[in-house]
């Protein structure tokens, strides 16, 4: 196994507490003068994503966990899984839907997702930061209303509702920003 | 490959003024004080024996130092008088927002000074350099009762790890058996020190005992060393003491230091026999102080790490 010393931690990087892989967020070194040295550690479960403090005795090392991450291509939904596959390689890996989680209503058949794998599994799927989606029911358009000012919620092919001006048709195709979820622009706009 | 792109210093607006203003602070008050500012070699055939530094090796060559504490002793023994050393020290593997295996370190002794002659000087120099006055002395015993709620004197490891395990910052990691001195240092390092000095410098008196090398311990109560330190701002400022003048309680507790070593694993490098002689003859009675220059530096111009203040900090 892999092992990572205490004075090899920094910032985003990943090893295994209590059998669950975590990330380093923050690392700090304490030591008196005259004394130990600890390290004072902030890590992030990556299961949970909850972020709690450890501390390590200097010199002390640690288990590295076998975490990486990949762009992946989204292929479906089974209604139990989501499947990706790795372009090049062609190999696939199917997520549940806690490892998926709110990216879920974002992802479109051939989008490509950042994926974090632990242990060939994948832990946890991003979304891309914009995606390209088409409305499939919003009120119709007012026409020549292309200023700010008003808007509707519309709905989009993946199920996800966002608020887009009132301009937007039905059949349109948008920009969106998956971190916020919000509507960006026309996607020919972009 | 090296990344050359990153050839600047990275220094915040002014530090490099500040710093040259603090280092002329200094001795403009060494010398009002009648201390004989000395140079001693930074690469040493010997190194101290203390559990807890880690000097760095020069293959061949000896240490460099981690403190000119050694050299500014056979000084003080062959009655150099009270004097002062202004300069570059090595740790190696301190790394970190406090730390880099380089730094300023100021080291004076007042010959014939006791550990309450050294806090005085050190009271009067602070405020002089741009502190807040150092208003709150307090004992070891006292600030690591208030904070952790039990004795640091007569607390076993035992007792000692169920205050760390309770407030949630005992060692992830190997389980070993640690000594009561780990889990001193390390209450103190997690729970203790960033409670300290958080209005202006502070001093804790009366460190304990236990792992005391060339400090004397309080007659009064040997359990108990004639140490201090200065806090500002939860950070670790100075250290002093008065210093141990007797040459074979040294070597017994350099021998128990190389025991300690070996026990963690650590390289034991040989007994400072040059130092020991330089006791025998008679190191006069003084007390002595370090304190880093680049904490205090960072903290007067507001900085929450050294980095900013070190032209070139090493990554």
């Amino acid at each position: 196994m892999a092992q990572f010393s205490t004075n090899q931690f920094k910032g985003g990087l990943k090893i295994i507490l209590d059998g669950d892989p975590y990330t380093i967020v923050e690392n700090e070194f304490v030591k008196p003068g005259k004394g130990q040295a600890f390290n004072r550690v902030k890590v992030r479960n990556l299961k949970t994503n909850r972020t709690v403090e450890r501390t390590f005795k200097s010199g002390d090392s640690v288990e590295a966990a076998d975490v990486f991450n990949l762009d992946l291509q989204f292929l479906y939904h089974d209604g139990e899984f989501f499947h990706f596959m790795e372009p090049n390689s062609f190999e696939q890996y199917q997520a549940s839907e806690a490892a998926v989680g709110d990216a879920a209503k974002w992802l479109k058949p051939q989008d490509s997702c950042d994926v974090t794998l632990w242990n060939g599994v994948p832990l946890q799927v991003d979304a891309p930061n914009f995606v390209i989606l088409q409305v499939t029911e919003t009120d119709p358009g007012v026409r020549g209303n292309t200023s700010s000012g008003g808007s509707k919620p519309a709905t989009l092919e993946t199920g996800a509702v966002v608020q887009v001006p009132l301009f937007i048709e039905e059949g349109e195709t948008l920009r969106i920003d998956t971190r916020k979820g919000e509507y960006v622009s026309r996607a020919n706009e972009s | 490959m090296s990344d050359y792109s990153r050839w600047r210093s990275g220094l915040a607006p002014g530090a490099l003024a500040a710093r040259a203003r603090l280092m002329g602070a200094i001795r403009v008050f060494m010398a009002e004080h009648g201390l004989l500012e000395v140079d001693t070699p930074l690469l040493s055939a010997a190194a101290p024996s203390e559990r807890a530094l880690e000097c760095l090796a020069v293959d061949g060559a000896g240490y460099l130092v981690p403190s000119p504490e050694h050299a500014l002793k056979r000084l003080l023994a062959e009655g150099a008088g009270s004097l002062y050393q202004l300069g570059h020290v090595f740790r190696a593997g301190e790394s970190g927002r406090w730390h880099n295996p380089e730094f300023t370190m100021l080291e004076w002794y007042g010959v014939g000074d006791d550990m309450f002659d050294a806090i005085a000087r050190l009271t009067a120099l602070l405020p002089r350099l741009g502190t807040p006055p150092i208003e709150r002395s307090r004992t070891y015993r006292e600030v690591f009762q208030a904070t952790v709620g039990v004795d640091p004197l007569v607390a076993d490891a035992q007792t000692l790890a169920g205050c760390a395990q309770a407030r949630g910052v005992a060692p992830s990691g190997p389980d070993a058996s640690f000594d009561r001195v780990f889990w001193l240092d390390l209450l103190m390092a997690t729970c203790v020190q960033p409670t300290l000095g958080g209005d202006g410098p502070e001093i804790v008196t009366h460190f304990p005992a236990d792992d005391a090398v060339l400090v004397a311990a309080d007659p009064d109560e040997p359990r108990q060393a004639l140490r201090f330190e200065c806090f500002w701002q939860g950070v670790e400022l100075a250290n002093g003491a008065r210093e141990l003048t007797d040459a074979g309680l040294a070597r017994q507790r350099m021998m128990r230091e190389q025991n300690a070593r070996a026990a963690q694993g650590s390289p034991v490098p040989p007994i400072d026999e040059a130092l020991l002689a330089a006791m025998r003859a008679g190191l006069p009675p003084c007390a002595g102080v370090a304190l880093g220059v680049d904490r205090l530096l960072a903290l007067l111009q507001g900085c929450d790490a050294i980095a900013p203040v070190l032209p070139f900090a090493a990554t």
